[in-house]
């Protein structure tokens, strides 16, 4: 079996989180803003279990199941508050819904 | 008894207290009659406890009494603690007893006046803190004293204060003795450094021992303390706030010149006797300040109109002439003149306040005349007034006083025949002025009518000071020398060497220059007013009239070096540059505020991106530095 260096797999991640973090910049639609952050938080899963695997622990597989429940949790949370937002602006631009900053 | 002495301060000083808290409650009346009574019985009780410490003479000639601890840190306590000597006695006398006629005077004075409530306060916290300084064991509570009086003073002063001329004379007042003050207080830190301690007592014992005489130290602490007398006793350079005094009420005037704060600076340099003994040529400096400025305030008085500037120029002269007996080491003499000189001031001011409200406060001399036959009783008492300020010989007590301080002039060994010129001629102005005064006013015809307040309550007063002022003197008779003698209990003796001889012939000189210028004043005044009227015509006398009557424009001096320069700094300055710093933080802040505000934009990926340029600084600032 061969050996994939830890640093491949890290490279991954970065490039994952990356990829996330552009998508949420640019990307206006909040649909799309919500999928970039959980693209992030797969990276960061990612990175858990990589680590986890490379020192032969079980805590990074525990910190992704983690970070499963949260992320379920807060799409649950900003899928409503989208709804909320589409409601009162008949919008899904972020941009556009800059009147909540109170 | 004398372990009561401290009601003696006590008394007024709750007079006050009461006044101030319960005076709207419980009206202008009881108000006056606990003002009155409050130092009505101090005065009984200063004249007990005088009485009892003279019976204990001459075995027991200082009294202490400790009341508590004031201040107790390492290296430095003070006690809150009376000190009884003849010194202080005479003055407590003095200034209970007179200060109880002037407030009985303003009892009936007063009454109309809508301030009479904060007026009897303010007179008791007075007479309070004047007592206060005299029977200090300590010179920290004597300065607590001094800046009572000086608070005092600001607040009477100006106790008309509607009128903006006597809040500006009150400030005056403030300003100038605050200038001495502060001279004292050094002085007090210096002797303090020095002696470790400030119990009056322990340092005027210990001064001889650890500073030799004309030893630098000893006339540095002279001349600060000195500094702190001119201030207070309106004495060269520092006299010009006491003819603006004339602006609070007469009894007022007559609280600040007979009894309170003028001769706090004859009290100061008579107690600390010893350190100015130390240093010779601040004994001459206080004897030439002492004839300098009752010259220059003779001159001045010559020229006044308003009475009561008159009466105002012929305190500092006097207090002049105080100093120059200080001066000389003519200790008792100097108290014994402080002590007449209360009586005969006093008496003064108040028949001046009574012609001046029957005259619907008319203060210009030259408008009044001929008041002798409408106003007997004030003419008598004023006269008897006047007699004793000019020293009339023999009949007054003014002459024995004056002339005691003239002989002894003469015959120390620090004074000499210049000061004792200085002196006779002032004492030649003084029956001058004083007659010019009581012509102007009392004789010649009637131009005005008065009418107005009168009463037994102001007449007791006026009679018990002028028979005071006439019979006072008798109690120092050359012979006997009592007065003297009781206050030699504390004050060093005088020393000089004039014979009998001619001391007779002193005497009569004097007696007779006195007489001569109540002459000259009938000549001038009198027989020929033409003549004065023509010399102020001619330019150089209208010159030398502008210049006494304007007080040797020593206040234009100051303004020009002192006054104008400040107010022309603080006109540069008006923006105030240091305080720029801090305004400058303020408007940095401001502008900082102005531009968090813009990025709170509520655009949700600028947030983001700032929190992404966030944690990619703060991980560049942990990995790389």
């Amino acid at each position: 079996m061969i050996e994939i260096p830890v640093e491949h797999g890290l490279m991954i991640a970065a490039v994952l989180f990356l990829i996330g973090l552009a998508g949420a910049l640019i990307r206006r639609n909040f649909v799309y803003i919500l999928l970039s952050i959980e693209i992030m938080l797969n990276a960061a899963g990612f990175a858990f279990v990589l680590a986890g695997a490379r020192w032969l622990q079980p805590e990074g597989q525990v910190m992704f199941i983690f970070i499963l429940t949260m992320a379920a949790a807060e799409v649950s949370i900003g899928l409503a508050l989208i709804l909320r937002i589409y409601h009162k602006f008949k919008s899904l631009d972020s941009d556009k819904a800059d009147k909540i900053k109170g | 008894m004398l372990d009561l002495i401290w009601i003696i301060p006590l008394l007024p000083l709750a007079g006050f207290i009461i006044i101030s808290l319960f005076g709207k409650l419980m009206g202008r009346k009881t108000s006056s009659v606990i003002g009155v009574g409050v130092v009505g019985l101090s005065a009984v009780f200063a004249i007990l406890a005088g009485i009892t410490f003279m019976s204990r003479l001459p075995g027991e000639n200082v009294f202490t009494k400790q009341l508590w601890t004031w201040i107790n840190i390492p290296g430095f306590s003070v006690n809150m603690g009376f000190y009884l000597d003849s010194l202080s006695t005479t003055f407590i006398f003095i200034i209970s007893f007179v200060s109880f006629l002037i407030h009985l005077y303003s009892s009936y004075f007063m009454k109309d006046d809508e301030g009479v409530i904060r007026f009897f306060a303010w007179m008791n916290l007075f007479t309070a803190s004047m007592l206060l300084l005299v029977m200090a064991d300590n010179l920290l509570l004597l300065y607590l004293g001094w800046e009572g009086v000086g608070l005092c003073s600001y607040l009477l002063i100006g106790f008309w204060y509607k009128d903006p001329a006597n809040g500006h004379a009150a400030r005056k007042a403030f300003i100038v003795t605050r200038i001495g003050d502060t001279a004292m207080a050094i002085g007090l830190f210096f002797l303090f450094r020095a002696f470790g301690t400030l119990n009056i007592h322990e340092i005027l014992q210990s001064a001889p021992h650890v500073w030799s005489s004309g030893s630098p130290e000893a006339r540095i602490a002279a001349l600060l303390l000195l500094g702190g007398a001119v201030g207070k006793s309106a004495q060269l350079p520092l006299q010009t706030w006491l003819p603006d005094a004339m602006a609070g009420p007469s009894p007022v005037s007559a609280l600040i010149h007979a009894a309170t704060m003028v001769t706090a600076g004859v009290y100061l340099i008579a107690r600390t006797n010893a350190i100015f003994t130390l240093a010779p040529a601040v004994m001459t400096l206080v004897a030439i300040i002492g004839a300098v400025t009752l010259l220059l305030a003779g001159f001045s008085a010559i020229v006044q109109k308003d009475i009561k500037r008159v009466l105002a120029y012929s305190t500092i002269s006097q207090i002049g002439y105080m100093f120059l007996a200080l001066g000389v080491g003519a200790w008792s003499a100097a108290v014994f003149h402080f002590f007449i000189h209360a009586f005969f001031k006093a008496l003064l001011f108040l028949a001046a306040g009574v012609i001046i409200t029957n005259l619907h406060h008319e203060h210009n001399m030259f408008k009044m005349g001929g008041l002798r036959k409408k106003m007997p009783l004030v003419f008598y008492t004023f006269l008897a007034g006047a007699g004793s300020l000019s020293a009339l010989p023999l009949i007054t007590a003014g002459f024995f006083s004056k002339d005691l301080i003239l002989s002894e002039t003469f015959a120390s060994g620090n004074g000499g025949v210049l000061l004792w010129l200085a002196g006779l001629t002032g004492a030649g102005l003084t029956a001058l002025y004083t007659f010019r005064m009581v012509f102007i006013t009392f004789f010649g015809e009637a131009k005005m009518e008065p009418e107005g307040k009168r009463s037994s309550l102001m007449f007791i007063p006026l009679v018990t000071l002028a028979i005071l002022s006439i019979i006072g003197g008798y109690i120092n008779l050359p012979a006997h020398h009592s007065i003297t003698a009781f206050l030699q209990n504390s004050l060093p003796a005088f020393h000089g060497d004039a014979s009998h001889g001619t001391d007779i012939i002193l005497k009569v000189v004097s007696g007779l220059t006195a007489l001569a210028g109540v002459y000259i004043a009938y000549l001038l005044y009198i027989k020929r007013p033409q003549m004065v009227y023509a010399w102020k015509q001619k330019p150089f006398g209208h010159f030398i009239y502008t210049l006494w009557f304007k007080g040797w424009r020593f206040d234009d001096l100051y303004n020009y070096v002192f006054v104008y320069p400040v107010v022309a700094i603080a006109k540069i300055n008006r923006k105030d540059f240091i305080d720029s710093i801090y305004t400058g933080i303020a408007r940095l802040m401001m502008l900082l505020h102005e531009g968090f505000i813009l990025s709170q934009n509520g655009k949700l990926r600028w947030y983001l991106a700032f929190i992404v340029i966030g944690v990619i600084i703060g991980f560049t600032i942990t990995v790389f530095l």
